[in-house]
């Protein structure tokens, strides 16, 4: 057992220094898969960017209970303290009618007409937050007409055609993003196939005489395995780097930017896990293509 | 050990390299294997390491039918028989040791068994000291001894060689068939297809003589298995100035 695992470092270390033998190919080929890998790494950090500076797109599926007038504020507490137990809920806060008119006065620029009011027009309201689970605009209709069934209530206001828009956009992006992954990680490992059968080729003589002295298929497949190992974690390397210089050098224009809009918005790199996503794909994009490539030509590789 | 049974082998052009040939060599017998080229020894050999596959008959080696070993199980019936090769078929880019130590790289065996058996190996071909040098360093003779340590470096039962003097001079002719010889001293098969004449006199051990795929009879064969080692050592001595 010792001995295969010295045999598979060995053979791990010396795919690595094969590599470095042929420095330019190898770098050129890197770096395309790292390219490659970089892309679907920038598009995260654009859609986890657009998110975070966005507040949270969540938010735009609350809606607006108006309770009717002759309302005591203690039953408006009652109300959101009976939909915080529902489970589609995530939160629920109650705006008394004083707070509201205190809010429109400042806002709305009416604050002499408004005092000109001998009492309080506005009603006592709450603002319901769903619980992302349930952001579906069948479910957020459900949700309204329960509500609006509730004795004190005046009015639910409710922009599913907003929540449709949303879900649309997100999965219309979703998809883009998934599908472009999916191009680039086949692209990837064409990428590596053919650099690897380039190797088998070069390597034939190698893998004949190799064979001829009782070496099975997997023994001769597995050096280029670990080429296609590395290949992958350089790759992903590279894309790791493409992805910090882009941070890099937008981070200071979209600083201003934000400033300007008078956000503190700052944009944000690969976190941790994104990271690890990265260097696993690369290393099993690198490793398969290698494989499927190996597997293909190393049978046609027979002593005579 | 090895038992050829009305064996045909005919190539996809058509050529028929083996026809009938029935041939059996016992455990721990040497023998050579002539003929002109194109008389079948090269598709003898390569029936024997399973390159080539009989189209019809029966090959048995070390008590395994060749036709029952399917292509997964090669590399395992490939480990039980050393190959020399006339080109030697040495890894350029690897050192001797690297290249004697492949066998038994590939078999599994722990770093420091391969160290000592390695070492062995060379020692018997008399080039213990150049583990570190690169094949292209060596001269031919040299290299077809590394080319023999590799075959034997696993300690197989069958040996067989393909023209393995065909690039060397009669004095490291002489050498290398006695490396030959002293394997098969310790109970190894050995089958050297050859038609280097000096040496087939040299040597007088049973000859398997081929014409256009067939065994050709008549010729006569020493009696004795074995070398009569006192001969070899005047045949050396002839040989040297």
């Amino acid at each position: 057992m010792s001995a295969w695992l010295v045999r598979h470092a060995q053979t791990l270390v010396g795919a690595l220094g094969r590599l470095s033998q042929q420095k330019l190919a190898t770098l050129l080929t890197t770096l395309v898969i790292g390219i490659a890998l970089a892309l679907p790494a920038c598009l995260h950090l654009l859609i986890a960017n657009i998110q975070s500076a966005s507040g949270n797109w969540d938010r735009a599926i609350d809606m607006s209970v108006y309770l009717k007038i002759p309302t005591a504020l203690e039953e408006a507490q009652r109300i959101a303290e009976r939909l915080r137990a529902r489970r589609d809920v995530a939160s629920v806060s109650v705006i008394s009618a004083d707070d509201a008119l205190k809010e429109f006065r400042r806002d709305s620029g009416f604050g002499p007409a408004i005092d000109a009011l001998t009492g309080n027009p506005l009603p006592h309201s709450l603002v319901v937050h769903p619980k992302g689970d349930y952001a579906t605009a069948a479910h957020l209709e459900e949700l309204a007409a329960d509500i609006r069934a509730l004795p004190s209530v005046e009015l639910v206001q409710l922009d599913t055609a907003w929540v449709n828009r949303l879900q649309a956009i997100l999965e219309t992006v979703r998809r883009a993003v998934f599908l472009t992954a999916a191009f680039l990680a086949l692209g990837v490992m064409a990428i590596v196939g053919n650099t690897i059968r380039l190797d088998i080729q070069n390597r034939r003589q190698e893998i004949e005489v190799t064979k001829l002295v009782g070496g099975s298929d997997a023994f001769v497949r597995r050096p280029f395995l670990y080429s296609g190992f590395w290949y992958g974690i350089g790759g992903a390397l590279i894309a790791w780097l493409i992805t910090a210089i882009v941070v890099g050098t937008l981070r200071d224009p979209v600083g201003r930017l934000a400033g300007l809009y008078g956000s503190g918005f700052e944009i944000s790199g690969l976190g941790l896990e994104p990271t690890l996503i990265l260097f696993a794909s690369g290393i099993v994009l690198g490793w398969l293509g290698s494989f499927v490539a190996a597997s293909r030509h190393l049978r046609q590789i027979e002593p005579s | 050990m090895i038992r050829f049974d009305h064996v045909f082998k005919r190539y996809p052009n058509g050529r028929e390299a083996l026809s009938d040939l029935s041939l059996e060599l016992g455990s721990g017998e040497i023998a050579f294997l002539t003929g002109h080229s194109g008389a079948g020894k090269s598709s003898l050999l390569k029936l024997i390491a399973l390159i080539e596959r009989p189209t019809r008959g029966q090959l048995i080696v070390n008590g395994q039918n060749v036709a029952g070993v399917s292509r997964s199980k090669i590399p395992a019936y490939r480990r039980q028989i050393g190959v020399v090769f006339q080109d030697h078929k040495l890894l350029a880019d690897r050192t001797i040791f690297d290249n004697v130590a492949l066998p038994l790289i590939i078999a599994g065996v722990g770093s420091r068994e391969i160290g000592r058996r390695v070492r062995a190996a060379l020692d018997q071909v008399g080039l213990l000291g150049r583990e570190q040098s690169l094949p292209l360093e060596l001269s031919t003779g040299e290299q077809q001894r590394v080319g023999i340590a590799r075959a034997v470096v696993s300690k197989p039962p069958v040996l067989i060689a393909d023209e393995p003097t065909g690039n060397l001079d009669p004095d490291l002719s002489i050498e290398v068939m006695n490396i030959f010889r002293r394997f098969n001293e310790v109970g190894v098969t050995v089958l050297i297809a050859s038609h280097d004449l000096y040496l087939l006199e040299r040597f007088p051990v049973r000859r398997i003589r081929l014409e256009g795929g067939r065994i050709q009879e008549g010729e006569p064969e020493p009696a004795q298995k074995l070398l009569d080692p006192a001969k070899l050592m005047d045949a050396d001595r002839g040989m040297t100035p």
